[in-house]
């Protein structure tokens, strides 16, 4: 993370955009610091890509203006704006070559034709294309189809860089790699990026600040670390990463900074109360997998922390990991993990079944602001164990067929 | 080895049909018609025996070159015109939503479902000296009333504008339905204007069906001879009324022949150059003649 300079480099100012009836982006107010990389992040249908789109001069507002250094851009046309894009699908032009595809904007700009190859010879070598600069988009890799793409908008030396969902064509390594190379241009070059995009982990990874998008209005911006372990609403908590959530009421307020939270059918929760939240008041608390601790013996720990007694109800070990599923007071149910710190062989495993203790430190639970029942849906459920379900024939019977259907699918890729 | 063996047979077997088919149907007739022009022509009307260079003298008739320059000139104009018309139409419908694109494509095919022949007497009709066309633009002084707006190579210019077009729209449209208008997206995101953008990538995107609505324009043009037959004059006249009138008026089959001998090859030889570039160009995607 750099040194920004505290300015609003680029705002937007209520910004809305309808398509027919639809409210894609509902009244956001969004501002952006110079040279940072920031995302918007949010499921299918957000209204993010709409948003980016709005930046790069696609879409015209329905309401709101954008405010690019200083300057209302919102009816700037696109071919006005010093904003450039790397698309989804890269939109190189299958016509010219690698060379030519990054040339073509200083061509527009009339630059002197020695300018020009200098700066696409200067790009070219910071995306190591040098070799390919010759052959056309059909001829080269997804990955280096993206460098080229990002090659295209940069040499333009934009104020801001827009990259809408860059990595989602690419498999997962490649992914990997391309993130690390984005961050490292990023470095380079300095200027603004905003970065669309639906998985959390590349937000998580690439962002200086996250904004989280939802049905068209912003969720929750802030670092990552913010987003994790702060978030202010039940999407938020359940989007990024996975949680538990409690909803209960506050019935005593020990001081400036606890108060005990009554959830039906739990014993009494010690909560902090960072929301300063009067007797009474009903809540809801997110406490993530990983802040929760499982031993097989009662705990012998402080009382800042919270101890609740169950049943394993799933156990999924994931290598480093392991997920568990608790069963407490019969109607709640605790997904929670443990990381392998130790050589797990050795170790007397917790396993299905088995009584357990969970423990959590009163600080690691978060109260929310919001909450919406639904943002439930997005959470991690225990697979489905044997046994305990009724068995559907017709699902069974059409199993292999589905199997064979997969490994058919994993031939022809 | 043997499997390569195997499948160049099986694409050979595969071939024949096609290729038993144009050599019956257009290799065979062609060569007929270019053996015909050595043949000498006898009285009654039919071809006589032995050979003779004399039939290609007869192309030495001072009125052909008029024609000829008519016949280029009518038939470039077409497709120019056509293709100018096309784009921006296949540009539309290919940016239509769903069902106002199937109902363009449906109105571009209707007028296939009347005879030609019909079509072409309408326009009669519409360009007529006592039809309304006339009269309005009189009336709004656009021409006087001794203006002939039927019987001129304008007349046939629309009017074989009007028959081609949809054999210019269609394969057009193919090739800009699978035109991903991202790319113009990032053109304009590169600072390129509309109009840049348009010709800079939408053009080179759909060259290959530009290039096939071309052949398919040019090519029925330049021996169209029923539009200027109908609706042209005496002055405009092009080689495939020429070539009518010597097969059926004058019964001289080989001075037809010779003619169309000609016509032939002055559309093959470019065309066989154009197809030989072509092949270098590679996996250009198959212009949508089928369409049609």
């Amino acid at each position: 993370m750099g040194v920004y300079e505290l300015e609003d480099f680029l705002r937007f100012k209520g910004i809305s955009k309808c398509f027919g009836a639809t409210r894609a982006v509902n009244n956001v107010n969004l501002s952006i610091k110079r040279g940072e990389i920031f995302s918007l992040l949010g499921p299918s249908g957000c209204g993010k890509t709409t948003l980016l789109r709005m930046l790069a001069g696609f879409e015209t507002p329905t309401q709101g203006s954008i405010i690019l250094g200083g300057t209302d851009i919102t009816d700037v046309p696109a071919n006005k704006r010093k904003v450039n894009t790397v698309f989804q699908s890269y939109a190189l032009f299958p016509h010219m070559t690698v060379r030519e595809n990054i040339a073509y904007g200083l061509t527009i700009a009339h630059e002197p034709k020695e300018l020009i190859r200098e700066k696409v010879d200067q790009m070219l070598t910071m995306i190591q294309m040098q070799e390919h600069a010759n052959k056309k988009p059909s001829q080269i890799s997804g990955g280096q189809k993206q460098r080229t793409a990002i090659a295209r908008a940069l040499v333009l030396k934009p104020e801001v860089l827009l990259l809408d969902e860059p990595l989602a064509a690419l498999d997962l390594k490649l992914r990997q790699k391309m993130l690390m190379e984005l961050s490292l241009i990023h470095d380079e070059v300095g200027i603004t990026f905003i970065y669309v995009t639906h998985d959390q982990g590349e937000a998580m990874s690439i962002s200086d600040r996250i904004a989280v998008m939802n049905n068209g209005h912003i969720e929750q911006v802030g670092t990552p670390a913010e987003i994790y372990e702060a978030p202010r609403s039940s999407f938020v908590a359940a989007f990024i990463g996975d949680t538990n959530f409690f909803d209960g009421k506050i019935s005593k307020v020990i001081d400036a900074e606890y108060c005990i939270l009554d959830v039906p059918d739990l014993p009494p929760i010690l909560c902090f109360n960072d929301k300063k939240l009067a007797l009474g008041a009903n809540v809801h608390l997110s406490i993530r997998p990983e802040k929760f601790q499982i031993s097989l013996e009662k705990p012998q720990v402080s009382d800042k922390y919270n101890v609740l007694e169950g049943k394993v109800e799933d156990v999924v070990y994931q290598g480093d990991h392991t997920k568990y599923w608790v069963t407490i007071a019969d109607d709640w149910k605790i997904a929670l993990t443990r990381q392998h710190t130790r050589f797990m062989l050795d170790e007397k495993p917790i396993t299905w079944n088995d009584h357990v203790f969970v423990y959590w430190f009163a600080d690691d639970g978060f109260m929310l602001d919001r909450y919406s029942v639904e943002d439930e849906d997005l959470l991690q459920v225990p697979p489905q164990a044997v046994g305990e379900t009724e068995i559907d024939d017709a699902a069974i019977a059409e199993l292999p067929n589905a199997t064979m259907l997969n490994i058919q699918q994993e031939d022809e890729q | 080895m043997n499997s390569t063996r195997k499948k160049t047979l099986r694409e050979v077997l595969l071939t024949i049909p096609s290729f038993v088919w144009l050599t019956v149907f257009f290799l065979l007739p062609t060569l007929i018609i270019f053996a015909i022009a050595f043949k000498p022509a006898s009285f009654d009307g039919r071809v006589a025996d032995g050979w003779t260079w004399r039939t290609l003298l007869s192309l030495r008739n001072p009125n052909y070159p008029q024609i000829i320059w008519r016949t280029v000139w009518l038939s470039l104009a077409t497709t120019v015109i056509s293709l100018a018309v096309s784009i921006p139409i296949a540009y539309y419908i290919a940016r239509c939503a769903a069902w106002k694109r199937n109902l363009i494509l449906f109105l571009t095919i209707i007028p296939f479902w009347t005879s030609f022949l019909i079509r072409i007497f309408a326009w009669k009709a519409v360009l007529h000296p006592d039809g309304f066309l006339k009269h309005a633009m009189v009336f709004l002084h656009l021409i006087d009333n001794d203006t002939l707006l039927l019987y001129r190579p304008e007349a046939v210019l629309i009017v074989m504008i009007y028959t081609e077009l949809p054999f210019a729209i269609l394969p057009i449209y193919a090739a800009a339905e699978k035109f991903d208008f991202a790319l113009i997206e990032a053109a304009l995101d590169l600072g390129a204007s509309k109009l840049k953008a348009f010709f800079d990538v939408f053009i080179p995107g759909i060259k290959a069906g530009v290039v096939s609505a071309c052949l398919m324009v040019l090519i029925p043009s330049f021996g169209s001879y029923v539009v200027p037959d109908v609706v042209g004059g005496l002055g405009s006249e092009m080689i495939g009324n020429v070539i009518v009138a010597r097969t059926f008026t004058d019964r001289n089959l080989p001075a037809a022949s010779a003619l169309a001998s000609v016509l032939i090859l002055a559309l093959l030889i470019p065309m066989l150059y154009f197809l030989k570039g072509k092949k270098q160009g590679q996996n250009e995607p198959k212009p949508a003649k089928e369409v049609v």
